[in-house]
């Protein structure tokens, strides 16, 4: 297997991007990405785009030769293929495309992700959200995305003590950290009080711990790292990249408040990069609610079982912590445009890793992960980076 | 929701009654019904079981923002129940928000889940309610003669 490596990325601001279309985003950061990476259409074997649910949000399926279309490949025929795993829809399409120029089938390739969610309304944008747990036997019944989260939350303070104070903080700091990422959805300070008082969505979780519907394009470029250089003087090398899978519903896991796919990616990627959860500098981890950061950065081994509150609350993860976590305000803050978000993960440690994040630069980063979710832990993708 | 009553239709076993399976090699019970047992796999033996009903909350929450079929019911309790058998599945408690307890006794009842507008079909199945055993009753009473 050939070293893979990041040669260009880009990225559209998140939010909600009333004035564009899917096709409008996926150019925009389709261009910014090439022209980074300084290459040709020409030179693209391959295209792989994460979304989730173009069907169900635009009405609009055969998202690979879209894509490849809208970035003016058609000519080319590039061959351009749609991966889905739910919210981990980037992060399976980023895995794809390692593994094609990993292979040696491709040279230069294009891990693209994009969701259009605002096109419908926010009941329509949550049903076709729950999609990604069991239609048969979650939702037939009742339940929610935020529920499902709220009920590993439940058991979390129960286990170990966790506080909704401890949960909010997270919201609080990803926060922060979005005010200094000029993409992010949210770029304003938000207290644990604000987080406290807003409305109720599934106890113990409140408004102020979803992470938000969101429209947003995320594209890198892979190269096989003996090029690399030729394109880029800061590529990216992707030295771990796991994929693991668990029950489609909650009530049939393990552990409650586990995610086993989480664990099982992790330590697979750590074993492939050769290095320890410790010496992670700065991680994009899947807070789709904030007790998902406090479940994710113990799954990952940051902190132990049952110590993901505290760390929160005492600074652990934060810019200047042990492990920087979710600086570029991560899925909370920054927005989560579901299929995009793998990608955008990728993206930021790439930044990160190149010295290029701006304010919320983290210093002296060596080593970079992002952790992407599909449903409540159905799918888990890990990568790690480093310079 | 489903707008397609053969979808519907097809689960009705396991919706009405509790219906699962029972893997004969290694004793694990399924619910909803699993056609291939994940530790035995093509060695498995599988029959069908009818599940007690009855069982514990492992973990809830109350849901006050739903998706637009469930929306006239909110506030409503969302647990995830063990069965007495083992399987854990996930369902709605009736009863007040602050009776709902981790650890909570809960039976099976028959309830209207949905309806597809005025004139669809109606989607009936399985909710939980609490559940006042015999035992824990007398065990009740004679806490309260002692005091």
């Amino acid at each position: 297997m050939r070293s893979v490596s990041i040669i260009g990325v880009g990225c559209t601001k998140f939010g909600e991007r009333w004035d564009s279309s899917l096709r409008d985003m996926i150019a925009e950061a389709g261009v910014l990405a090439i022209e980074d990476a300084e290459i040709t259409g020409e030179q693209i074997d391959a295209l792989y785009v994460g979304n989730m649910s173009g069907g169900r949000f635009i009405e609009q399926e055969h998202i690979g030769a879209l894509i490849a279309d809208c970035a003016g490949l058609s000519r080319l025929h590039v061959p351009s293929t749609r991966v889905e795993a739910a919210c981990a829809s980037g992060g399976l399409a980023l895995r794809q495309a390692v593994m094609a120029v990993a292979s040696g089938y491709c040279d230069i390739v294009i891990a693209a992700g994009v969701e259009k969610m605002t096109d419908v309304s926010s009941g329509t944008a949550a049903d076709a959200l729950a999609a990604a747990a069991d239609r048969e036997w979650e939702c037939f019944f009742g339940a929610t995305f935020p529920a499902l989260y709220a009920m590993m939350a439940k058991m979390h303070m129960r286990r170990y003590g966790t506080t909704h104070d401890q949960m909010a903080q997270v919201a609080v700091k990803n926060h922060h950290h979005a005010c200094m990422n000029p993409i992010a959805q949210y770029q304003m300070e938000i207290g644990i009080d604000d987080v406290n008082r807003s409305s109720m969505v599934a106890d113990p979780l409140h408004v102020l711990d979803c992470s938000p519907i969101s429209d947003g394009a995320s594209v890198v470029v892979l190269a096989p790292t003996e090029t690399a250089r030729r394109f880029s003087d800061t590529p990216i090398k992707i030295v771990g990249c796991a994929q693991a899978s668990d029950t489609l519903a909650l009530h049939d896991r393990r552990d409650l408040t586990t995610l086993d796919a989480t664990v099982h990616a992790g330590r697979s990627a750590f074993r492939q990069a050769g290095i320890e959860p410790r010496q992670v500098d700065v991680a994009e981890v899947h807070d789709c609610f904030t007790i998902a950061e406090i479940l994710a950065i113990e799954d990952l081994g940051f902190v132990e079982k049952g110590h993901g509150g505290r760390a929160a609350e005492e600074g652990l993860t934060a810019l200047d912590g042990e492990v920087a976590v979710n600086t570029s305000g991560g899925l909370k803050a920054c927005g989560h445009p579901v299929g995009a978000t793998g990608i955008k993960q990728a993206y930021e440690i790439a930044l990160q890793l190149r010295g290029e994040a701006g304010r919320r630069q983290v210093d002296e980063v060596e080593i970079g992960l992002a952790h992407n979710v599909g449903g409540s832990g159905g799918t888990a993708l890990v990568h790690i980076f480093t310079r | 929701m489903t707008t397609q009553a053969p979808r519907f239709w097809r689960s009705i076993p396991q919706r009405y009654n509790l219906l699962g399976t029972h893997c004969n090699r290694c004793n694990e019970y399924f619910f909803p019904p699993r056609n291939l047992c994940p530790n035995c796999r093509r060695g498995a033996h599988l029959e069908s079981h009818a599940f007690k009903g009855t069982g514990t909350i492992i973990t809830y929450t109350t849901i006050h923002n739903a998706t637009d079929d469930f929306e006239r019911l909110t506030p409503y309790n969302l647990a995830i129940i063990q069965l007495d058998e083992g399987p854990k599945i996930t369902g709605q408690i009736v009863s007040s928000q602050e009776e709902v307890k981790i650890g909570m006794r809960v039976r099976a009842v028959f309830r209207i889940l949905g309806k597809e507008g005025d004139r669809g079909i109606i989607y009936y199945g399985t909710k939980f309610a609490p559940l006042i055993e015999p035992g824990c009753q007398e065990r009740e009473e004679k806490s309260s003669d002692s005091a």
